[in-house]
């Protein structure tokens, strides 16, 4: 039945704070065994969403079906099948780390003894087991991540709602975490992640839809995105000072190739990146540094919206 | 001194919390116990109190208890939070202040509130007629001490705790035995004479003998300098032990 | 079950019982602060029976005299189911609706904001009712009781605590600080004081009665003063009769604020 609906289907779906629109009317399918990715910068509607599909902020308009159920009417039987893992760690402090997932574990009516079966395996999944009987308060940020992402797994969901899951950890633990959503990726559990880093989304997500300002802006694969707003390579150039810069922005104008003013750089996108750096030095101009990389979806923001992604 | 300050400007932004915890609050005990109560206890009298209305009796002993109650408040969560939860003291002794300093100018701010408060409860007593003697006016500077001789040891105490667990055993095992059972609302000779002996101890006991002397005009030389001297040496004792502790704490 | 509940509270379940579940967790490893707590109001007790309650003597009540720690044990119940509910409902909840963001991880469960409010409520009243019950035994090893009533005074100090445990879950909600307990402090000392807790009623001018009569906590100390004593009579039944409306209109309004608050 599932595997033929999408499922988490929405269609205008709209949130309202007041006067200020949050998410303004979108559309979107998830479909079972996905990785689904929600991309843009702080404030674009993304956490908003997830509060929405996780059952616990009601829409104001439009239509949304979750599971096959109404989040209006089914919450909790839509919440006891999703696993949610919220932007910031909500992890009961008072308590040890088994503990944790025996009392998250038992807000879903799950018996003792499987819960118990399941921390195990769990505490092994993330790394944990030997921290089982610890405090919860001096577990460093990665652990607790984990940790998080144990206990949103305790119910075996069909769906994993993970809001930022690396925002805020060392290169290090976020490695680790990408690593185990992998595998969950790859035993088929569905994720629904929302994110503002790019490499995430390129590691993450089978298919992504970037917003901004509570709209969906364009959907695809990290690919797909890409080629569809970009070139293959991207050619960054700096130049001594403002003054410079200004010039060879009017200078560029002469080139066939795309291309995009920051203001402490140019970038000028081109299928053949050397090719570009070669047309550019043959018009005279001099950037003090140029660097010739791989596009990625931070140019497709970038090329979608005219703003840059972290600044934003 | 900029420590006193740093608190009196955080105070700021609290202080209409604060008024109701130190005015209000003995305003309505001094009515409920003093003037209520005070109506059964001098009605028919199983006990007297050599001819001291209760009201009289009372008063100066919540203004005692009300001092305790304030510094036991101001040394220990804020001190905790000052290095663990908001951890302002961290940033402090990065800056050219030592731990002592930090530690004497926190003294110093529940100095300023322990004054106030009994400049305030001197107010209540005058217009609740309590005050009998003009030796009250050196009242305000013993609550003060008074309230010294807990905020400086248990200062020291709570700065090397880990976390608030202890807190509300101290609240319920010291801090309200103590204000129960040390002469502020009944004369210690009352108690059996073990209760009696610990509560000679007891710095409150002291600290209410010497405020009620005072204000009712019965104090006598000697007794009143050895309630001063043992309220004095709690306080210095506990400066000496913050010397310790604030460094152990926050220069490990 | 459920249904009979979820009629009496829009939204509770079942469910609630796992909230406590959660609260008895924490309590096998912080059981003595728990359990400490019973000691606060049997040092009150001590220094009344043994301090002021020497100065006061007899007190008169319904044209009989009565020992005055006698009158007074009654009311220590009553206040200090007042004051653990409004202590656990306010900043214990406080704590866990913004600073711990426990409730937060709770709504992402099949428990609705209406489970959590009763979860907790029902939690703090086993306390309280433990409380009460070691005070009462208390009491009776003083030779305090004077009637069977007195069993009684067990679920009604439980009653007090749930109607105040009920509009402290709602006031919670309100609070944007830690230094709004201060406010919460401003409310409950007088009632603490002023519900003729330590003095009868008519100790009071006329005219306060009236205001005195309509705190609260008056109609729990009358309550349990009249079971301990044995002078039960029709305006019991008015005691009782408030108390139980203000518990309903508390977990009602907590209810509706925990929803608003928690689904945003």
């Amino acid at each position: 039945m599932v595997d033929t609906a999408a499922l988490v289907r929405a269609r205008g779906l709209t949130k309202r704070f007041g006067s200020l629109v949050a998410v303004d009317g979108i559309d979107f399918d998830v479909a079972a065994g996905e990785s689904f990715g929600f991309l843009g910068p702080n404030g674009a509607g993304k956490s908003s969403t997830m509060r929405m599909i996780g059952c616990v902020s009601p829409r104001d308009d439009g239509e949304l079906s979750v599971l096959d159920l109404d989040p209006d009417h089914d919450g909790p039987s839509i919440r006891g099948r999703l696993g949610v893992v919220p932007q910031e760690d909500t992890l009961d402090t008072e308590l040890t780390v088994s503990d944790n997932l025996l009392v998250y574990g038992r807000y879903f009516d799950l018996p003792r003894r499987v819960i118990r079966e399941r921390t195990e395996a769990l505490l092994e999944f993330t790394r944990l087991a030997d921290r089982a009987d610890d405090r919860v308060e001096p577990l460093s940020g990665g652990m607790k991540r984990r940790l998080t992402i144990a206990r949103a797994l305790i119910n075996e969901p069909d769906v994993l709602l993970l809001d930022e899951p690396t925002t805020g950890l060392d290169p290090q633990a976020r490695h680790m975490v990408w690593d185990r959503l992998y595998r969950l990726k790859q035993r088929g559990v569905t994720l629904i992640l929302t994110t503002h880093y790019m490499d995430e989304a390129e590691q993450l997500c089978d298919r992504l839809v970037i917003m901004d300002n509570g709209r969906i802006a364009d959907e695809g694969s990290p690919r797909a995105l890409i080629e569809r707003h970009c070139t293959r390579e991207v050619l960054e150039l700096r130049f001594a000072d403002f003054d410079e810069l200004d010039r060879a922005a009017t200078r560029l104008d002469e080139l066939p190739h795309t291309r995009e003013v920051l203001p402490d750089r140019v970038l000028v996108y081109a299928d053949d990146g050397d090719a570009a750096l070669a047309a550019i030095h043959d018009t005279g101009l001099q950037p003090a540094s140029t660097l010739i990389r791989r596009s990625s979806l931070e140019d497709v923001f970038l090329r979608l919206t005219g703003r840059s992604l972290v600044e934003a | 001194m900029r420590i006193a300050e740093h608190r009196a400007l955080a105070y700021r932004q609290v202080w209409r919390g604060s008024i109701v915890t130190t005015v209000l609050n003995p305003i309505l005990f001094l009515l409920a116990i003093g003037v209520g109560l005070g109506t059964l206890v001098d009605d028919d009298g199983a006990r007297t109190l050599d001819g001291v209305d209760y009201l009289d009796f009372v008063a100066p002993g919540l203004m005692a208890a009300t001092a305790m109650q304030i510094a036991v408040n101001e040394a220990t969560y804020p001190v905790l939070a000052a290095v663990k939860w908001i951890p302002t003291a961290i940033g402090q002794v990065a800056t050219p202040l030592r731990p002592i300093d930090i530690a004497l100018g926190h003294q110093a701010w529940i100095a300023v509130r322990l004054a106030t408060s009994a400049i305030a409860f001197v107010a209540v007593m005058a217009v609740a007629g309590v005050i009998e003697s003009g030796w009250v006016l050196t009242t305000p500077p013993v609550a003060v001490i008074g309230g010294l001789a807990f905020s400086a040891p248990i200062a020291a105490w709570s700065i090397g705790q880990q976390d608030d667990y202890f807190f509300p055993n101290l609240l319920r095992f010291v801090v309200l035995p103590m204000f129960l059972f040390s002469g502020t609302f009944f004369p210690v000779d009352q108690l059996p004479v073990v209760l009696r002996t610990l509560a000679w101890v007891t710095p409150l006991w002291h600290c209410v003998e010497l405020v009620r002397g005072l204000t009712l005009g019965t104090a006598s030389l000697a007794p009143s300098v050895g309630h001063l001297a043992v309220l004095v040496a709690y306080a210095a004792l506990g400066v000496i032990w913050c010397g310790r502790a604030y460094p152990r704490r926050l220069t490990p | 079950m459920t249904t009979t509940l979820g009629f009496l509270l829009p939204g509770a379940s079942r469910r609630a019982r796992h909230v406590v579940y959660r609260n008895y967790r924490w309590f096998r490893a912080a059981w003595w602060v728990v359990v400490s707590g019973a000691f606060e109001p049997l040092f009150y007790l001590l220094s009344i029976g043994v301090g002021v309650g020497e100065l006061v003597g007899d007190v008169e009540l319904a044209g009989r005299s009565v020992d005055y720690t006698t009158f007074v044990a009654p009311a220590m119940l009553a206040s200090a189911a007042m004051n653990g509910a409004v202590f656990e409902s306010t900043a214990n909840v406080f704590a866990k609706l913004r600073w711990s963001k426990n409730y937060l991880a709770m709504t992402s469960t099949p428990l609705t904001p209406t489970d959590i409010a009763l979860g907790e409520l029902t939690f703090s009243q086993l306390r309280g009712a433990a409380y009460a019950l070691a005070f009462l035994v208390t009491m009776v090893a003083f030779g305090l009781v004077e009637s069977w009533w007195a069993i009684l005074a067990l679920p009604a100090s439980v009653l007090i605590g749930v109607a105040f445990a009920a509009v402290g879950l709602a006031g919670a909600t309100y609070m944007r600080g830690w230094e709004d307990l201060d406010l919460v402090t401003l409310v409950q000392v007088p009632l603490f004081l002023f519900s003729a807790t330590f003095y009868p009623l008519s100790t009071y001018p006329e005219p306060l009665r009236t205001i005195v009569q309509l705190s609260p906590l008056y109609h729990g100390v009358a309550l349990c003063r009249d079971l301990v004593l044995g002078d039960v009579g029709a305006t019991d039944v008015m005691h009782v009769a408030v108390l139980v409306a203000m518990a309903f209109a508390g977990l009602r309004l907590a209810g509706r604020r925990f929803q608003a608050l928690l689904y945003a």
